[in-house]
């Protein structure tokens, strides 16, 4: 299982290689799209019984060419590129060819693609997910609770945009590159979100979380000279590297303070640290970065048995400071608490929803409020606020854990 | 590739608009020397706005603009420029884009007949 897991994420690789490569000679990401995942499929059939040509991606590219151009001599639409399409033929002959042509990697300009300004944020992960990796719209529509046909008809109509509109498929230029760089990355992290979330106890398959690092691998090698892609590669790999310890063997939810480090994996942890120290002599902080950091003083834990919790408190207020969000606030709050004690905690947490009154609907405002209520032994005004924090948490695993603890926190 | 710069307005910023005239004007001026202008009007307030629509071949005629909402079309520009990108940072440069909305819309290529 986890071969063809391997294998699948290999294939992964190609796909966007190829879409982009065929993008560039078109400029039609839809119809390179449909080419490379028609040749896909005809490897699929022909593969097994003939053998995997000499040059696989070449042999992919020759088939999902000559589509293109099957379709481009029946779609009037398409016509225009039968010039462009049979100009782009250099040496590709996957049987004879020693090696395969070099096939130029373009697909950071597919990333940039995805993620323009145009497109409506939401879909851009969606997009990012099928064109650059080719997973189908059932897929990723899965991991993004929408029906299949709901999401199979919001990706055509953004594919049907980039080529209406004339979104070119070009890098952005250096004074709009730190902003759209930010986009792709955004992007990217609300992928890897999203399969966090989708990845509940009920014996689903994993949400698009390992999809969403591979993503972040390239986008942090075909962008050396951005930090926060390395900042963001290095968030993930820490998250994944949790995968094991975040929920117990029955299933439910452990919070990061009680996961037991022998259970998180060491060869990611190193990874993402060297990932950082890397990112980090560019002398750039961002928003990645810093929470990637943040994760790896807890990952510090599996070493010193500790939590340097003044350190902690320093990078929630450089974070805050630079990227404010309510989850950050109330985390930051939290790392307070075991500075400054629950007393003052508490009242920075009733001056933040003062100013923030949205604060009141957001489950982990109410699961830290009961738990500092608890610790300065407020039992009763506790039990309100984790009845408050269950009603709000939209996750079962979470749920079951917040009334284990409103029961250990407030018995009877 | 053509794009429509359309230009919507509030009540407030049809009436503003004279003082906004010498903006329209260099806005105009920069489009043409960069070679980029293809043409562009701009339209009178709503008030003078008469809707049509035609039912079962009787004219329905309304008075008021379609679709009746707070921001209304003023005018568009349509500029020829190589690709969206383009498009966009022309659209952020007219005067319109900093108080009320531009739409930036492709043209709809015809074929010759």
């Amino acid at each position: 299982m986890e071969e063809r897991r391997a294998a699948e994420l290999a294939a992964r690789q190609s796909f966007g290689k190829l879409v982009a490569w065929l993008t560039a000679r078109c400029g039609d990401v839809a119809a390179a799209e449909d080419a490379i995942g028609d040749a896909f499929l005809a490897a699929l059939k022909q593969w097994p019984e003939q053998g995997v040509p000499r040059a696989p991606e070449a042999w992919l590219l020759v088939v999902a060419r000559r589509r293109l151009i099957d379709r481009a001599r029946r779609d009037r639409t398409l016509e225009r590129l039968l010039p462009e399409l049979d100009a782009a033929a250099p040496g590709m002959d996957p049987e004879t060819s020693e090696n395969s042509m070099e096939i130029p990697d373009e697909r950071l300009r597919l990333l940039f693609l995805c993620a323009h300004p145009a497109i409506d944020l939401g879909l851009q992960a969606p997009l990012m997910l099928q064109t650059v990796l080719g997973l189908t719209a059932s897929r990723i529509a899965a991991a993004f609770l929408v029906a299949p046909a709901t999401m199979g008809q919001r990706l055509v109509r953004a594919k049907a945009k980039i080529r209406d509109a004339g979104i070119p498929f070009v890098l952005p230029g250096a004074e709009a590159l730190p902003t759209r760089s930010a986009a792709v990355l955004q992007a990217i992290y609300a992928a890897y979100t999203t399969g966090w979330n989708g990845d509940g106890d009920d014996g689903r398959d994993r949400g698009l979380t390992q999809e969403a690092v591979l993503l972040a691998r390239l986008c942090a090698a075909l962008l050396p000279e951005e930090p926060e892609a390395a900042g963001l590669l290095a968030l993930l790999l820490h998250c994944e590297a949790r995968h094991g310890a975040r929920r117990a063997v029955d299933g439910s939810y452990v919070p990061l303070l009680e996961q037991e480090p022998a259970l998180w994996d060491a060869d990611l942890i190193a990874e993402a640290e060297a990932v950082l120290t890397q990112a980090s002599r560019a002398g750039r902080p961002g928003r990645f970065q810093l929470e990637a950091a943040i994760q790896s003083l807890h990952a510090h834990r599996a070493v010193s048995g500790t939590v340097d919790w003044s350190a902690l408190l320093g990078l929630y207020d450089a974070l805050m400071a630079l990227a404010p969000s309510a989850g950050g606030r109330v985390s930051r709050i939290a790392v307070l608490a075991e500075l400054a004690g629950p007393e003052r905690a508490l009242a920075e947490l009733e001056a933040l929803a003062a100013a923030d009154p949205a604060l009141r609907e957001h489950q982990p405002w109410w699961a830290l409020r009961a738990h500092l209520l608890q610790r300065t032994s407020q039992a009763g005004a506790a039990q309100q606020a984790y009845r408050r924090a269950i009603a709000l948490a939209n996750d079962q695993a979470v749920r079951a854990f917040l009334l284990k603890q409103s029961g250990a926190d407030c018995p009877g | 590739m053509q794009y429509a710069v359309l230009i919507y307005e509030s009540e407030q910023d049809f009436a503003d608009r004279p003082s906004l005239m010498p903006a329209y004007a260099a806005y105009s001026q920069a489009l043409a020397e960069a070679g980029y202008m293809a043409g562009g009007q701009a339209l009178q307030p709503t008030h003078t706005a008469t809707t049509l629509r035609l039912r079962h071949g009787e004219r329905q005629v309304q008075d008021g603009p379609f679709p009746d909402s707070k921001e209304q079309l003023g005018g568009f520009f349509l500029i020829d420029v190589p690709d969206l990108d383009a498009a966009l940072t022309w659209a952020a440069r007219c005067p319109a884009a900093e108080r009320c909305a531009v739409e930036v819309r492709p043209v709809l290529a015809m074929e010759a007949p």
